[in-house]
């Protein structure tokens, strides 16, 4: 069994309050995570000045370039995390065997998050459209045009309140570093590896240590106290989520994406040549992330788009996460996926919605669960499923009216429009609704990592403001 | 520990045993006599399928009651629940819960005076000087605490300064997730607490809530003081929220080292409305802070009983629910169980009857609970 401390400015702490985290299916102990109350997350806050000022006394070029080293290390280095010597190979199987999720997804997960790492330079140039940081490291600079601009950092440290259900999120507050500012993170309750091990890998690449603090445990106060305190937070979490902090400028909030494939009527006849694109969009990383498809739109053909999505999906089986073709992650939380399967076949009690895959998607292999992908076609945006998105494979094909597409779609964080029609495009581009827009055939979840990412990182992190300088 | 201390011991266990088997014959034949019971137990009586009076020869026999469900403490008449052999008594009413919907009361006429009195001979004089002043950092209102720590700065000689506040709307704030609102409040209890604390009242000894502990504490801090310069030497706390691990974080961090070194000495209680105080052993870090508490016995027993057998009392050391007795002459609660857990502790010279440490919410009920709330 792995021992993880509570890490306190890079500071290992042990704490009296010790929870364990167990193997998804067997139960059997894997990691003890050393819990801290909130008092002592308040407390260390006040000295987030202090990461800063070590992480200042590199420049962002020697950051960028000890970052690079850091996803080399993550990606293939054998790594002191906790009490233990954590090679690759450990890392996907810890990460699995407390997750429940497939070895192949955490393996794609790994690759991820070591590109950004890899590749920060270029993620960096483009979070910031080009500005030389420098401007950013010093407070103010000349773009080159004569004129001085100025960003003031908004805080010290940025805040994490992260998830335990898909470790790819963690490419979002993995540019922090190279910005000078710390991080302050509170692990998923079952996914601590990702956050010690980027630490690891960080600290060994010659990243001060001072400038992370880790406070992982399964208690709710633990990310209150984080988003108390912190004066730059992301939080990762449900439509309840995104309610409480909607408005919050301290609080960055991912919660689910509703993104969508839209298809224009110019396009739509020829849907067939789109349909691994759909699957894709709609399986990949078992379903699970914000970026997967979760409504498909079309003014005609939904029903044979359904129909052809339930033949190739609908026969995925729930394998052992260890088995290479797995590609459904377990729930692990006892009820959840009954509990969620219960609000499908509600879903499917409506007139206007059509199940397209068998009713048996409900797998219980106790104590956790599995839902097989599911297929659903509406009549019509009204029907209720058509804007609904769940922690696996699931899509509702929605018979729409393309002139109606855009007033029915609400929030979408990732919109592909598969359509050359100059008119309709137009409008995509004007849709508030929409959050990153792909124009043309391109899956979902294939992200661009040189373009900026949903609510980006540096608006959030830095204020524009005017400074004058008396020469 | 030596066989003479063993059998010191067991002498005293046997003791404490025999004087809560006939203070619970007493207290059963107080409160089921026509002529000194409450209504609502004279009337229970009349639906008991025994006689107490016949057949509670010891406090085992208390197992033939059904379990004190506190639903029947929501709503009146609130006389219901005086004896009439105090019915010529000033009555107090204390109230729990209550956020939304009815609370729970309990009457009260001299037991919260008798309970702090009980535990003020606890407290160390050298950090609990007597004839020093007191700072109550908890709940107002209806509570019985408030009254209480008030009895037990006046049992010391000394004068009570208290702060308002609102427990129900700190919970109202957490279940509305309006957390900018709970933490504005929070502040303003601090800042009362601070105002307070520097208006040269001379107190050296305070009442607070984990939360409000720490809080003022780092309040303290960022105005550059601490409890220690504002004059503070004595503390008790309570609640399933002090735990090893807060208090190894207060001790070692915020007061800066065990009383010796930081000269302030913290003590935790365990207690609620129904019950009244239970003590603790002292809390050290040789013991990783570990905190058991004993309950007032013969006025109220804790018992540590099975998950799913309440009549059980699981093994030292074991995991159970924790089961309260109160047997005074104002309140009878033949057992309650608790919406906490904790494991069996064993006797010792001081407390020589059964104890419980690591108390927290019960497992099965946590999620529906909103604990540490101010």
């Amino acid at each position: 069994m792995i021992e993880l401390p509570a890490i306190r400015w890079g500071e290992p702490y042990e704490s009296l309050e010790v929870d364990e985290i167990a193997h998804f299916f067997t139960g059997e102990p894997i990691a003890k995570v050393h819990a801290v109350g909130a008092g002592i997350i308040r407390r260390d806050a006040k000295k987030a000045v202090d990461a800063r000022r070590a992480l200042q006394a590199l420049s962002p070029a020697e950051l960028i370039e000890k970052c690079k080293a850091a996803g080399e290390l993550f990606e293939s280095g054998t790594l002191a995390v906790g009490d233990s010597q954590q090679s690759p190979a450990d890392f996907i199987e810890q990460q699995s065997a407390t997750t429940g999720m497939p070895i192949s997804m955490c393996q794609a997960n790994v690759a991820k998050n070591a590109f950004v790492l890899k590749n920060i330079e270029q993620i960096l140039g483009c979070l910031t459209r080009g500005l030389d940081l420098e401007i950013l490291a010093s407070g103010y600079g000349d773009e080159g045009r004569g004129v001085t601009v100025s960003y003031q950092a908004q805080c010290d440290a940025l805040g994490a309140v992260l998830p335990s259900n898909s470790p790819g999120v963690h490419t979002l507050w993995l540019p922090v570093i190279p910005l000078q500012m710390g991080l302050v993170l509170k692990p998923g309750s079952s996914e601590p590896w990702t956050p010690y091990r980027v630490f690891s890998a960080m600290v060994e690449a010659g990243i001060p240590r001072e400038a992370f603090c880790l406070y992982p445990g399964a208690g709710a106060d633990i990310g209150g106290a984080i988003l108390a305190s912190c004066r730059r937070s992301m939080i990762f979490g449900g439509p309840q989520t995104i309610e409480q902090y909607a408005g919050n400028p301290k609080v960055q909030v991912h919660g689910p994406g509703y993104a969508k494939i839209l298809f224009g009527d110019d396009c739509v006849d020829d849907w067939e040549q789109h349909l691994d694109l759909m699957v894709d969009s709609v399986y990949r990383n078992g379903g699970r992330s914000c970026i997967n498809c979760s409504s498909i739109y079309a003014s005609r053909h939904t029903k044979e788009i359904a129909q052809a999505l339930a033949e190739r999906l609908g026969p995925i089986e729930a394998l052992p996460p260890n088995d290479p073709q797995a590609g459904l992650a377990a729930f692990t939380i006892e009820g959840a996926a009954a509990a969620i399967w219960a609000a499908i076949e509600r879903d499917i009690d409506d007139p206007l919605t059509t199940s397209m895959t068998p009713l048996d998607r409900l797998v219980e292999r106790p104590p956790v669960a599995y839902l097989r992908p599911v297929v659903l076609h509406c009549a019509s945006p009204e029907s209720p499923a058509a804007n609904k998105e769940y922690m696996f494979p699931a899509v509702s094909v929605v018979e729409c009216p393309q002139e109606q597409m855009l007033k029915s779609i609400g929030p979408t964080l990732v919109g592909t429009a598969i359509t050359t029609d100059q008119a309709f495009r137009r409008d995509l581009i004007a849709s508030v609704d929409i959050d990153r827009l792909n124009l043309g055939p391109i899956p979902t979840p294939q992200l661009d990592w040189l373009q900026p990412h949903e609510g980006n990182l540096i608006e959030f992190l830095y204020r524009n403001r005017a400074l004058q300088v008396h020469v | 520990m030596s066989e003479a201390e063993v059998k010191g011991l067991n002498a005293a266990r046997q003791a404490a045993r025999e004087r809560l088997d006939s203070h619970t014959v007493e207290m059963i034949a107080w409160h089921f006599h026509e002529s000194t019971g409450c209504p609502f137990w004279l009337e229970k009586k009349s639906q008991l399928k025994f006689d107490p009076l016949k057949e509670i020869r010891s406090y085992d026999d208390l197992k033939k009651f059904d379990p004190f469900e506190d639903e029947w403490l929501r709503g009146g008449p609130v006389r219901r629940w005086v004896p009439k052999g105090l019915a010529d008594k000033p009555v107090y009413v204390f109230e729990t819960g209550g956020t939304t919907g009815i609370p729970k009361s309990r009457i009260a006429i001299d037991d919260f005076r008798t309970d702090y009195t009980l535990f003020s001979e606890t407290l160390p004089d050298e950090f609990f000087p007597r004839g020093s002043n007191w700072l109550m950092l908890g709940p107002s209102g209806p509570r019985r605490l408030r009254l209480a720590v008030e009895h037990l700065a006046q049992q010391r000689g000394g004068i009570c300064f208290c702060i308002d506040l609102d427990p129900r709307w700190v919970v109202k704030l957490i279940k509305k997730g309006w957390m900018d609102h709970l933490e504005e409040y929070k502040q303003h209890c601090i800042d009362q607490a601070i105002t307070i604390l520097g208006a040269g009242h001379e107190i050296k000894c305070m009442f607070g809530t984990p939360k409000l502990i720490e809080s003022l504490c780092l309040g303290l801090e960022e105005r550059g003081s601490s409890l220690a310069e504002q004059g503070i030497t004595g503390i008790f706390s309570g609640g399933t929220e002090f735990t090893p691990q807060w208090t190894k974080f207060c001790v070692e961090e915020l007061f800066g080292g065990p009383p010796a070194r930081s000269g302030i000495y913290m003590t935790p209680t365990y207690g609620n409305t129904l019950m009244g105080l239970a003590c603790s052993a002292p809390v050290t870090k040789e013991n990783r802070y570990k905190i058991s508490y004993y309950a007032p016995q013969p006025r109220a027993a804790i018992e540590v009983v099975d998950f799913d057998d309440n009549d059980r009392v699981v093994g030292y050391g074991e995991t159970g629910r924790v089961k309260l007795t109160t047997l005074t002459r104002e309140f009878f609660v033949p057992g309650f169980l608790e919406r906490d857990e904790g494991e069996r502790e064993p006797p010792y010279e001081k407390y020589p009857w059964d104890g419980v440490s690591g108390v927290r919410p019960f497992h099965r009920l946590a999620s529906a609970t909103t604990v540490g709330v101010y």
